[in-house]
């Protein structure tokens, strides 16, 4: 039984090859996803282990670490001597660390700052847990003086600057602009993701960041030989004041790299995504080759059945044969994996996220989840094939014209049709509920109903073909009938061919509705909500300095402007996103309705509060809230409720004076300008953007530019997703040239008949493209359709959270379908070429 | 009556009216050297105009080599073919086709429908790949002729296997082709059917004067012909005309 397996497999090179080439696509993606986040999450547990101390003190957190940037607190420089005077410490050396600090290269414009942080540090050599330095200089020397820095290597030659240059900063801190001098090149032990590393002299980095003041952000203590970090920890905890604490640099990584991880969780999630769908698809694929390689082959196992093979070992044989190509598949996916993680480190890089330093990491883990997925799916797949192929009666075997006996599309139907309601309920469910078991409940919800759909699509396909039909037999005559009748011919496989496509343009489709609708709620956003006449922001929300604001208060024709800042904070003990605002300014930039108390009493000391959140709390006008920032608790009272507004986008708004006095450093996301009467709005522009050019982290724009650069993120996340998804669609062409060559197979008489009565070569092709096409096309349709309905679902679900607009971008949507035709024309070259180059004379002897 | 297997085969036309095809010095090759096989050995011969033929010959006498080759769905090794005005040698793929489509028509033992296409569009399958409109009132007569006025509609896996070959036959003479070629047109049906069949051809040529070539290897069937051609490795070896299926018989046997 071993051999025949062997032998078939090598007989059918072509069909063989297709289908291990769907296999190898799915597993290469599921390996390049796996090893591309393994890669990402080892890089960033290289950095946080080499940059945490053996004991770090530092500003006491209560174990909520989410501060992080935000924090303000600092630790007095006198616990640095008494830390290193303590018991089994040889060692202790105070840090400083500020965010925001980014390196403008000559020609004006930001060195990173895409997401990747830029990190002022002073310069020190303190060992971190591992008992090394994590860098050390590569050229010039440290940093010392007022205005000289050392870069991260990576960075001083993003920019261009050597040592000796003199390097303009940009920094989120009081004071926004710096010029200083390279007198050093940095080489961090690990990756640096992207990230800046700007290194101060210590006291020139507290005298620009910390107003002089002896000052660190936290203190690594290092212990003598044979103390442990516990130890070390304990005997360093008891003679600290109350606000600070110990932890060793294990305990601190481990937290650093659980927030990280909660970060990394959504691109992963994200890629995981693509995963299913590429399985998914792949699986059609896949079934289909082996329903195919059974049904060629239904009289040689009917000749097995009639010479002793049992039902079960012909059902072993298929399942072998399955089993080997899965074998070879994921070996070969596993390749491609490396390719395709590549692949995904180069699109991140794109947008900011470097990992050139970080090699591609290979784990057992990738090994087990591409043999495992990639074997599980195609036995699966080939499951059902193999059961109907253990079928044939051995007569069969004896008769012209075998046939696989094949279950009714009925049944069928009814599977499709409960699956697809089982889906459409479990969305239902998920979009009534909230957070991350409700997305997944929904993506599980139209994953089910686009399988269920699949399944159905057999009966769905049919009137969709037939109007095909008339539309290629007015257009195309005769030949046209022809192809949309062969299409029509086996509704089951053609249908089976279409879902792949189908399922792929779904979600394209799905997309495409969620982010146009984005783009139009952002323009409806701004125009209804935004008072504002200019907006001074930076397009990822990077935080900038607060001078900023008062640089552009300054310009002449200035009427008001409104700093807006956003912070992590506790607010009744729930932890969430908060924002701050200058209350006096805040009501001309922001249209903001009040369904309870009034703008008037929102000064210092009180809140605004979005009135969900107020119903689901209880909060009423003139509530206490409790307002928990690092340095502790407050008090604010609720000065009024506002209704639902996606420009906010939090639940509370305060008043800066909380944030500065909760501790929370001075940076600004957004200043809102407003203009004086009677200034000219050209010259006021024109002066702002003078105060701020010399920061090209930040930039003016009027309310159509503003409204341009919030919607340009959503392009690019579509464009991403799209390049993603162009996967499913090369699967989805393979499927159609599977299919395609078979049928040709399959006709070939018909083929050889058409031939001898006279039909050409140039006429026999077309006919072949215009099946593609019209199986394409179906695939298009039913996916475009459903697409538009996941898209209008979702939107309607999310329309409270800041998507309130639908809007279907029909023409984008045709030119998908347009797009598919051409891809059906794609596929049916090869298959096309053969059938035109079928022997005539052979064809019409073949039996 | 020629005697000499390669001697040209000269019998006139009753009506007089030439060669509807013809082949000179046809011959055949297949393979090389050790493995060569003469399908076709030096064949002349002469289908007139108006006169329904049969070619006979064992299997691998080269009768359905001959027929391909007369009717361009083969080319030969060396020697000339001609249908109607048209010499085949040096024709491409495209031309070949095009005669195919205009000049010639087919009946082959089985398949020779599409079986997405229902008999009426079958029927009219080779002018409306050539993108022209079947002529109604031949159509009409053609139709009245081949006796499947009620069956045009259905599919062919609806009509029985008679029905099927005289769709067929239907087919072949609906482009008015210089010839028709019937590749052993009753191999599979029963005598009933096979009378059907053949009537339909044989008044064909009676009353539309058409030119019919017909492979058979059934002495009854070749009866129903004007003249009897026969094979036997490659060469004409006999012919007999006004056949009866008992002189065929014989012949066979000689």
């Amino acid at each position: 039984m071993l051999r025949a397996a062997w032998r078939n497999l090598l007989a059918r090179k072509l069909r063989l090859l297709l289908s291990t080439f769907a296999i190898v696509l799915g597993v290469g993606f599921v390996a390049g996803t796996s090893v591309f986040t393994a890669t990402l999450g080892n890089s960033f547990d290289a950095i946080v282990d080499a940059s945490v101390g053996e004991v770090v003190v530092r500003p006491q957190t209560d174990g909520d670490p989410q501060g992080g940037g935000f924090d303000a607190r600092t630790l007095s420089g006198d616990l640095v001597d008494k830390l290193a005077a303590a018991d089994g410490a040889v060692r202790a050396d105070g840090n400083l660390a500020v965010e925001g600090v980014f390196v403008v290269d000559p020609d004006g414009q930001v060195v990173g700052g895409q997401g990747p942080p830029g990190i002022g540090l002073n310069f020190n050599e303190a060992p971190n847990a591992a008992g090394e330095v994590p860098g050390s200089l590569s050229g010039g020397r440290a940093p010392e003086g007022p205005d000289e820095i050392a870069l991260d290597v990576g960075t001083a030659e993003r920019a261009g600057y050597s040592i000796g240059d003199s390097v303009p900063l940009v920094t989120a801190s009081t004071r926004s602009q710096l010029e200083t001098e390279l007198v050093g090149t940095y080489e961090f032990s690990a990756g640096l993701n992207g990230a800046t590393l700007t290194f101060f002299g210590t006291d020139a980095m507290q005298k620009i960041f910390f107003d002089g003041n002896d000052v660190y952000t936290d203190i690594w203590v290092t212990g003598a030989e044979g103390t442990s970090p516990e130890e070390l920890r304990d005997t360093v905890a008891a003679g600290l004041p109350a606000d600070v604490e110990a932890l060793t640099g294990d305990d601190v990584a481990q937290e650093q790299k659980d927030a990280i991880g909660q970060v990394l969780q959504f691109i992963n999630i994200f890629l995981y995504v693509f995963v299913v769908v590429a399985l998914v698809v792949g699986s059609f694929l896949i079934v289909n080759t082996f329903s195919i390689l059974v049904a060629q082959r239904a009289r040689e196992l009917a000749l097995l059945r009639a010479l002793g093979a049992s039902r079960r070992q012909v059902r072993r044989l298929v399942l072998l044969e399955a089993f080997v190509i899965a074998l070879v598949g994921s070996t070969i996916g596993i390749g491609v994996g490396f390719g395709i993680a590549g692949g995904i480190k180069a699109i991140f890089g794109a947008i900011g996220l470097d990992l050139s330093e970080s090699p591609l990491v290979f784990t057992a883990t990738t090994l087990l989840w591409s043999y495992g997925v990639g074997i599980g799916v195609t036995m699966v797949a080939a499951y059902l094939p193999a059961r109907r192929a253990a079928k044939v009666a051995p007569v069969e075997a004896l008769r012209d014209g075998v046939a696989m006996p094949e279950t009714t599309i009925r049944r069928r139907l009814i599977v499709g049709i409960a699956l697809t309601a089982l889906g459409a309920g479990t969305i239902a469910a998920g979009l009534i509920g909230e957070g991350g078991r409700a997305a997944l409940l929904v993506g599980i919800g139209i994953l089910a109903v686009l399988l269920g759909v699949a399944l159905s699509s057999p009966v769905i396909g049919r009137p969709l073909l037939a109007l095909l039909r008339v539309v290629y037999r007015r257009t195309f005559g005769t030949i046209g009938q022809l192809s949309a009748d062969n299409a029509l011919r086996n509704p089951r496989r053609t249908a089976a061919t279409a879902s792949a496509l189908m399922i792929g343009l779904a979600l394209v489709a799905t997309m495409s509705v969620l982010g146009q609708s984005s783009k139009a709620s952002i323009d409806k956003i701004i125009a209804t909500n935004f008072a504002a006449d200019l907006v001074v922001s930076n397009a990822i929300g990077q935080p900038f300095s607060p001078s900023i604001a008062d640089d552009v208060a300054a310009v002449n024709g200035v009427q008001q402007v409104a700093p807006f800042r956003y912070a992590p904070g506790t607010v009744e003990g729930r932890e969430d996103f908060i924002a701050a605002t200058d209350p006096d300014a805040f009501a001309d930039m922001i249209t903001l309705n009040l369904r309870d108390g009034s703008l008037g009493d929102f000064t210092g000391g009180t809140a605004l509060v979005e009135e969900q959140r107020a119903d689901d709390e209880g909060i009423a006008v003139g509530d206490t809230l409790t307002l928990r920032l690092p340095k502790g608790e407050q008090d604010v009272d609720v000065a009024g409720i506002y209704e639902q507004n996606p420009a906010v986008g939090v639940p509370y708004l305060f008043t800066l004076d909380e944030f500065v006095s909760g501790g929370l450093r001075p940076q600004d996301n957004f200043v809102f300008v407003s203009l004086a009467a009677g200034a000219t709005f050209e010259t006021v522009e024109a002066d702002v953007d003078e105060a701020v050019a010399g920061i090209p982290l930040v930039s003016v724009k009027d309310q159509a530019a503003y409204a341009e650069e919030q919607r340009a993120p959503i392009d690019q996340l579509l464009y991403i997703i799209y390049a993603l998804l162009a996967l499913a669609i090369v699967i989805a062409v393979l499927g159609i040239v599977n299919t395609l060559a078979l049928s040709v197979i399959e006709r070939t008489r018909e083929v050889g008949l058409l031939r001898a009565i006279g039909m050409q070569r140039c006429q026999l092709r077309r006919m072949v493209r215009l099946e593609s096409v019209a199986i394409a096309v179906l695939g298009a349709v039913l996916g475009v359709v459903m697409g538009v309905i996941f898209g209008v679902v979702l939107q309607q679900a999310i329309a409270d959270q800041g998507i309130e607009v639908l809007q279907i971008p029909w023409l984008q949507l045709a030119v998908f379908v347009v797009v598919a035709a051409l891809v059906g024309v794609l596929a049916a070259v090869l298959p096309a070429r053969r059938a035109a180059r079928l022997d005539v004379l052979t064809a019409i002897g073949t039996e | 009556m020629a005697q000499d297997t390669t001697a040209v085969v000269q019998t006139e036309s009753r009506h007089g009216g030439g060669a509807a095809a013809s082949a000179r010095n046809l011959t055949k090759v297949y393979g090389s050297g050790q493995t060569e096989v003469r399908a076709l050995d030096d064949v002349s011969v002469d289908f007139w105009r108006g006169q329904f033929t049969a070619v006979m010959g064992r299997s691998g006498s080269g009768k359905s080599t001959l027929m391909h080759c007369m009717a361009a769905l083969d080319t030969a090794t060396s020697g000339t073919v001609q249908v109607g005005d048209t010499d085949l040698a040096g024709l491409s793929d495209k031309k070949l086709t095009a005669l195919r489509r205009d000049q010639v028509g087919f009946v082959f033992q089985a398949f020779n429908l599409v079986p997405t296409l229902t008999a009426h569009e079958n029927i009219t399958l080779p002018l409306s790949i050539a993108g022209r409109k079947a002529d109604q009132d031949w159509y009409d007569t053609v139709i009245t002729a081949v006796g499947l006025g009620d069956r045009l509609g259905h599919k062919p896996t609806e009509l029985s296997g008679g029905q099927q070959q005289r769709v067929a036959c239907a087919r072949a003479l609906m482009s008015r082709p210089a010839i028709v070629f019937a590749d052993e047109p009753t191999g599979n049906l029963d005598s009933a059917a096979s009378d059907e069949v053949l009537g339909f051809l044989r008044r064909s040529v009676e009353e539309f004067d058409q030119t019919i070539v017909m492979v058979t290897h059934d002495p009854t069937s070749a009866a129903w012909t004007d003249r009897v051609i026969f094979l036997a490795d490659g060469t004409v070896v006999d012919e007999l005309l006004d056949p009866t299926a008992d002189a065929v018989l014989e012949k066979m046997r000689a």
